[in-house]
This record gives C-alpha cells, structure tokens and sequence, in this order.
C-alpha cells in the first residue's frame, strides 16, 4: 500500500485507499477506458485528411448543427421549466405532489424506443396532441420540432434534480432577512435565490444537453430522419455502420465524445467552483 | 505493490460474465436463422413446418432460433461474430459483405441453390389510401407536385434500396431514358418525401398509423399483409405496370456450420424453402412461389407485373450500391444539390 | 403523527407570511410546472398504457404469456442483477477514495467518471464490437477458445454495465465530500477498524444518496436500450431484453404487445421510484434531527 501514499497530497488516518481507489481506477479503465481507447484506435486508421472529410461534410455539419442545436434548446428549455418545477415541489404543497416528485425520473428508465415510439403517437397529427397543433400550423412529429421534443423529454429530471436540493438547503432566513429590510419578493428571488441556484441550474443543463447530444432511440422513431434537415448524429453513425464504414463511424463518434468530455469537464469544473464557493461562505 | 484491488476486480467482473455464459450454455441440436425485418411470420411458419418435417424424417428434434432487423444490420452482426447457420436476407449485396469482410462463405456463393439462391421473389408495389384519392397508377405519379411519398432510407434499409432501383429502372426505360434523366426522376421522388424511416416497418408504421403520406413504396409481401385485417377498408393496393424483380437471398455460412456440425441440417433447412410445402408457405405469406406448381396456385394472389432485374440496367449489387448508396453516390447528391 | 403534521403546517403557513408569493404567483407557479410536466412527462405515460389496454385486459395480458417475453423478463433481471451491485460496489469504493483522501489527479478522475453518461448508446455498443467482435482485438482469440462476449449475455452485461457506471458513484461522491471525514477519523482512532468504521458510521450517512443511486441504476440498467442492441444479436427467446422485446412487438405490427410489455418495465420504474419516496417519507424526520443540515432528499450536488 506504500507506493499508493505517493500520491496523497496529505496522509490520512483513515485506511483502504489504495484498495478503494485502486478497484475503482482498475473496474473503470476495464469496463469504460479501455473498450472508449478502441474507439480512437480505429479513427486512426483513416489518414487525416480523410479523418476531416468524413467529419465536415455537408451532412456531418448539418447534423451537428441539429443535434447540438436541439439539445441546446432542450437544455434551455429545461433549464426555465425544470427549475420551475424544482421550485414549486420544494416549496409548494398540493395533492399529488409527492407522486408528481417520483415521476420525474421517469424519462431515466423508460427504454428511449418506448419513449419514442410513445412521442410519436402523441405528437403526430393524429395524436392526442398532435392533433390540436395541426390546425395551428405546428407540426412536430417528422420535424426538426420532434427532435426538440425527444430531446426534452430526456432531459428532463436533470434540472429538476441538481436545482431541487440546493433550494432545499437554501436559507430561509436570508430571504426573510432580504424581505424585512423592504425588498420586494421579486428583488429576493433575483438577487438572494438565483446567485445560490446558478450553479447547479448550469450543472443541470450541462448535463441534460450531454445526455442530449448522444441519444439515438427515442429520436430516430420522431425525426423523420431527413438528410441535412431532421438527421442527427447518431443516426448517421449508425448508416455509416450500415455501410460497413467502421473507421467512418468511430470518426464521427470521436468528434462526439470530445464534444462530451469537454462538457463532462465543464460541469464538473462548475460544480467545483461553486462548492469551493460554498466552503468559502 | 499490493494486489488486492486487482485480484479483486478480476475476480469480480470474470465471475459476473461467466456467470452470464453459463446461463446460456447447454443448448440441444440448434439452428440460427439471422434473417431481415419482413419475414417474421414466414419463417415463423416455416421453421414450425421444417422442425416437424426433420422430426418426422430422422427422428431428431431441432430448435430454430429466429434474429430479425435491418439487412445490414443483421450481415454486420455475423461479420463481427452472430453465430448464424443460416442467412435470409434482403439483398445479395449484405451477403456479399459477409463473404468479402469476413470470409465466412465462398464468394460464389449465390450460384450454389437455384434461382441466384432466391426461393422466392418479390416486387415493389405501392400502398395508397382507400379508393386512390390522388389517382395515382404509375411510378411517374410519385413525382408529380403535391404528392407525398412514403419511402424508408436507403442507407440504413434494404428494401429502401429496391425502391430506389426499380424508380431509377423505371426512368431509364422511358423513351430517350438515360441515366441523367433517370436522377433527375429520383431527385423529384424524393423531393415528395417528407419521412425517411431507417426500415421498411417503420415506413409503414408512418404510412398507416401516422396516416402521413399519400403512397407507401415498399415490399409487395409488405403490403399485402399491411391490408389483411383492419387495414382493408382504408388502403388499395397499386401495382405499377413496371417494377423490379426483387429477389431476396439466402445461404448457408459455411464456417459456422463446419465449426458447430450444422451443415447438413442447414442445408436440409434451405432446400426444403423449396419443396412443395416451403414454397406454399412462401406464397400464402404473400411472397412469390419460384415453383410453377405452387405459382400456379397463387396466381390470383399476385397480379401481373413486368419485373426488369437488377443485372439488366444496374450489373451487379457491388456496382449498384457503389454509384448510388456508397457516400457520394447519387442518393446523397439529391439531398446536397437540393440544397444549394 | 396529526400534532406534528398540524404543527409542520403551521410553521409553514408562518414562513409563507415572510417569504411566500403571492397566491396567484403562487398557483400560476404550479400551473406552469404542471403543465410542462402533462406535456412531456403525464400524457407520455398515459398513452403507455392506454395503447396497452386498448384492446382490454385480455391482450393487455396475452404478451405475457409468450415464452419469449418471459425469457426477455429474465434476462432483464440477470442482466440488473450483476450491473448493479458491481457497480455499487464501484460506487462506493470510488466515493470512499474520493471524499475522504487528497490525492493527485481527483478532479480528473470525478470528470471520467461521468463520461458513460455522454457517450452516445450507440457508441457504447459499438467499442464492445470492436473489442471483442469476431474482427475486433481480442475477438479472435475468444473464437479461438470458443467464449461467446457479444451477441450473447456477457456482452448484454457489460453493456449495461458501461452505461450505468456513473449512477451510484454520482450520487455519492459530493454527499461524501460535504460531510467530510472528522467523524469516521474519529470512530477509527477510537479503534474501530476500516470495515466497522464505513458499517457503524459512513454507511448510515450516506443510505439514502445510495438508495436513489442504486434506484436510478437499476431502473437504467433495464431499461436500455442503444447499446445493449448493438451487442444482442437478437435472437428471439435468447438474448432479447425487455426493451429489444418492446421493439420486436412493435415491427410485428402487434402495438397493444408492444406497450403492454412497455408499461411492465415503465411499472417498474414507478414502483421503486414511489417506494423510494415511502421510505424516505417514513425515516425522513428522524434523519434530519439527527444532522439538521443535511436534508433526505436525492442528489444533493455538494
């Protein structure tokens, strides 16, 4: 367990960590490392001028430009709503609020086909919604809106879960304070209750648009899958598969996953930031 | 160095994924089928009526596992190790891939059963909504303005791209037809196409349940069964004058058969697709019997069609894919030049 | 019990004078909330099971008494059987070496450790392929010794294991790092060895995070969808999943089938997510007066 001790910055009293970080180091490079490295492996038989033609091209760009689009909407989407939500669970009681708080991890486990194939039957003109916004003009299922509204769908308890605890843990006296001393309720939520929630809004929206970005079941079912107008990403991977173009796929894939981590690491550098924040307080 | 964390680990995930393999060891005399989206219920019937026709003749009960999904699909999962005894796909070409990418069969493979080793056939027919409000009769309906047509993608579908074919075949054999005029035909099509499903099921799911579309282009065996049941007060039937001889493959995969001591069973399996009793279930799940006697008694089912075949304006799969599906070919220059 | 939820009430209705809204910010508030969630969240639902029961009870039930559904349901359970408590296991393993040492490169590793999350399903499947594919890296040395990973439950397994590493550890981690480590230093230095200091004191710390995370874990290791199809193969009656089932339904036109075995796996998710609530609900008062800064609830982020 020595050589472990190397790369503590300061010794603890405490045991097992080197058998708790060395399983969890080990379980991860097998199960996720390891498998992703083969990922870059097989992108590096193309040449990389072929590396960048497979990943600009026209249709690449426009699927980009969906799937990052929509998945951003989504996220801002959420980010208003979900926090609406998280605000009125926490401070709100009404019946059925409890049942309503379990639901909203609902779209974690519902298998992405099902969730598609149950948005499109809703929001197709002849679906229970659909059928209401047809006249208005709005047609969301084998639309760009489709996409918008998978990708909400998904995202949807990633917001609601990140904002909801730091609202719970949120001082009341603050606000009573801020209320006492004349300010309105509208000035206390602007400038006592938003600083504390932008933190883990931005970790909520970070994540939902992550998740977002690399969903492929519920979308294909409801994007009508136009080429440079409905297509994601992922879809054109998967036809990239189809041709048997393994190195072209896992291209495509890098560019995602890079997109991602660099995601994942924002959130997480938000996260620290805003709890080096809190310790500061 | 201390071990532990890695023993532990190693002991851990090694028992997990042994555990899951023994689940599913001890298997009796199997056969895999790997087979594309249509065929569900044909080979449902089928394997019913071969595993008794086995019984029956040498006394040895087979069990016969069914895998279906897009035709790429399922030839991509064999070439990376779908232990399949038997494939049933949509076109040659997927097959082909299995020989060429991972060498599980001999290239010649499609001249070893008869019929270019298709036991039945099919066509490409459209599907319309009931009493054909739109008038549509032809292929060159479906370019008309204000017509909107229901096609699943031909990069992820196999039939997909027998509709794609028999249209761009279709144009080449009007009068003065070339192969630029021919793009220009499918450009049109394909400019009425609001919803590009990743199969031939999904197409079919928008055409009749999402009730989206004017005119569904799909499988005939599709289509036929699409108006069997509820369907039929609200969908007719179309059959243009011309269209391609579609002609699904099937084969044996020589290297999983020799490794798992299934050869002779597979290929009892393929041949009796074209006995009397394969043929006739063949028919009765809509698709074209190669038998005349069978044909004879499913002529009523299946109108007359002219069916040009894929060698005549297209040479082989190899070729037909590389000009028109392979990236840059002439599928992906409708979409870029519609664009600009 | 009524005393104290009398008393909880008033207390509220005493705040609400200092920091409410308005009644009708109040209500337009809820209403708003509500009906994002309809939109998105409760007609989704609704429809699953009103497609399921469309035809009534008798179809509803019919899918289950297919041999291939009850051959999916099973591999379903084996498949969440081994994911979650290996990466329970993970988890808190990951949480412990994380919260309660400093050591070179945490951040980084906090950061990879999430990565599973926004992997694309579909390509999450696909590194497997190429791993162990029969013309992957090590494919054909398994072929070789003639062991079976994908298209067959070891690689149904890893897949799902891949794509719900993160959950418990995220649950746990900025839980374990905000209570710091004073207390089981304490209990250790007091002479309680390594593995009674995490029972006796850690454990009853963190049981509810692990609780939501091991829900969340599981719920997502049944139903996935993405990667486990690339990796399946699926052959009928032997390595569908529940989910790979729902799809195979629906391609065979049978709808009601299909959303009958969906509303199965959707009836899962609730029921664990409700009974969550319960117990939270039931221990919940106890829990605060103990560590009044500390609130049950799922998730808390730091």
């Amino acid at each position: 367990m020595r050589p472990m001790a190397l790369v503590l910055k300061q010794p603890s009293v405490l045991p097992g960590f080197g058998l708790t970080l060395g399983f969890a180091l080990f379980y991860f490079s097998l199960i996720v490392l390891i498998p992703l490295s083969g990922l870059f492996i097989k992108t590096s038989t193309l040449t990389w001028s072929q590396f960048v033609h497979t990943v600009t091209e026209p249709r690449a760009l426009a699927s980009y430009r969906l799937t990052f689009g929509a998945s951003f909407l989504g996220a801002l989407i959420n980010g208003f709503f979900g926090s609406v939500v998280a605000w009125v669970l926490v401070r709100y009681r009404f019946p059925g609020r409890s049942i309503v708080d379990a639901l909203v991890d609902l779209p974690f486990a519902l298998p992405t086909a099902v969730a598609g194939i149950t948005l499109t039957a809703i929001y197709s003109s002849n679906g229970w919604i659909g059928q209401y916004l047809e006249p208005l003009g709005l047609k969301i299922a084998f639309t760009p809106l489709g996409v918008l509204v998978a990708l909400t769908f998904i995202g949807l308890p990633f917001v609601v879960r990140t904002v909801q605890p730091v609202l719970q843990d949120l001082d009341k006296e603050v606000e009573e304070a801020a209320t006492t001393l004349g300010a309105s309720r509208w000035q206390t939520v602007r400038a006592v209750i938003m600083p504390e929630l932008w933190p883990a809004l931005l970790t909520g929206m970070a994540m939902a648009f992550a998740r977002s970005v690399g969903e492929y079941g519920s979308v294909i079912f409801i994007a009508g899958n136009m080429p440079l107008k409905s297509e994601i990403t992922p879809l054109l991977i998967m036809t990239k598969l189809e041709q048997y173009d393994y190195a072209g796929a896992t291209a495509l894939g890098v560019v995602m996953l890079v997109a991602s981590f660099l995601l994942v690491l924002m959130i997480n550098l938000l996260q620290w930031w805003s709890s080096s924040r809190h310790t500061a307080r | 160095m201390n071990l532990k964390p890695f023993a532990l680990t190693l002991a851990l995930l090694t028992g997990a994924v042994a555990f899951a393999a023994s689940v599913q060891a001890g298997q009796s005399t199997s056969l895999l089928n790997v087979s594309y989206d249509p065929t569900r219920e044909l080979y449902q019937e089928f394997n019913a009526a071969f595993t008794k026709h086995w019984l029956a003749k040498t006394g040895q009960t087979v069990s016969i596992k069914q895998s279906h999904g897009g035709s790429s699909k399922q030839a991509r999962a064999i070439i990376d190790g779908l232990e399949a005894d038997v494939v049933t796909l949509a076109l040659a070409y997927d097959i082909d891939a299995i020989s060429e990418k991972a060498g599980l069969l001999p290239a010649n493979w499609q001249s070893r059963l008869p019929h270019n080793s298709a036991p039945y056939s099919s066509t490409i027919v459209f599907l319309v909504r009931k009493g054909n409000p739109k008038g549509i009769k032809n292929w060159d309906d479906l370019v008309k303005p204000g017509i909107s047509v229901i096609t699943p993608n031909p990069k992820t579908s196999g039939v997909a791209r027998w509709n794609y074919l028999a249209a761009w075949g279709y144009a080449l054999k009007q009068p003065g037809g070339d192969d630029t005029k021919a793009q220009d035909f499918v450009q049109r099509l394909f400019k009425n196409v609001p919803v590009l499903d990743s199969g031939a099921r999904g197409a079919t799911t928008t055409f009749v349940e999402r009730g989206i579309g004017d005119v569904l282009i799909n499988w005939e065996n599709e289509i036929l069964l699409s108006t069997k049941g509820t369907g039929k007060d609200k969908f007719d039937i179309v059959v243009p004058p011309v269209s391609i001889l579609a002609e699904p493959t099937v084969s044996l995969v020589d290297k999983i058969v020799d490794k798992r001591g299934t050869r002779q069973i597979a290929q009892a399996y393929l041949e009796y697709l074209y006995s009397e009793e394969g043929q006739d279930i063949a028919g009765k799940n809509y698709y074209r019997p190669q038998l005349q006697s069978v044909a004879a008694k499913y002529a009523t089912a299946f109108p007359t069609v002219e069916r040009f075949t894929l060698q005549e304006f297209f040479g082989n799969w190899q070729k037909a894919h590389k000009t028109h599906f392979a990236d840059d070919g002439t599928f992906d220059q409708i979409y870029l030049k519609g664009s600009k | 019990m009524s005393t104290e939820i009398a008393t909880t009430v008033k207390n509220e209705e005493w705040k609400a004078s200092l920091t409410g809204e308005s009644t009708w910010v109040r209500w337009t508030l809820i209403a708003l909330a509500l009906g994002y969630l309809t939109l998105f969240l409760f007609v989704p639902l609704a429809a699953v099971f009103a497609e399921a029961l469309k035809n009534g009870l008798e179809s509803y039930f019919a899918p289950f008494q297919d041999p291939d559904t009850l051959v999916a349901i099973r591999l379903t359970f084996i498949a969440a059987a081994l994911a979650v408590p290996l990466n329970l296991v993970f988890g808190v393993a990951a949480a412990w070496a994380i919260a309660k040492f400093e050591f070179i490169g945490k951040q980084l590793l906090i950061t990879i450790i999430d990565i599973p999350l926004a992997v694309s399903p579909v390509i999450s499947g696909l590194i497997y392929v190429l791993l162990f594919g029969a013309q992957g890296w090590v494919g054909p040395w398994l072929i070789e010794h003639d062991i079976k990973i994908i298209f067959a439950l070891p690689g149904i397994v890893l897949a799902t294991i891949f794509v719900t590493v993160p959950f418990i550890a995220r649950e746990l981690i900025p839980l374990m790092q905000s209570q710091g480590r004073e207390e089981e230093e304490a209990a250790f230095t007091l002479g309680a060895s390594g593995w009674q200091t995490f029972i006796h004191v850690t454990l009853p710390n963190i049981k509810w995070s692990l609780l939501y995370g091991i829900i969340l874990c599981n719920a997502r290791a049944m139903g996935e969808f993405g990667a486990v199809s690339v990796v399946s193969g699926h052959i009928r009656g032997l390595t569908n999943t529940l989910p790979l089932h729902v799809e195979i339904l629906y391609n065979e036109y049978n709808a009601v089938g299909a959303f009958a075995v969906a509303s199965l796996l959707t009836l899962l998710a609730i029921v664990t997510l409700i009974v969550k609530t319960v117990i939270e609900r039931k221990s919940g008062p106890a829990q605060s007066a103990h560590d009044p800064a500390w609130s049950p609830q799922p998730g808390s982020p730091s």
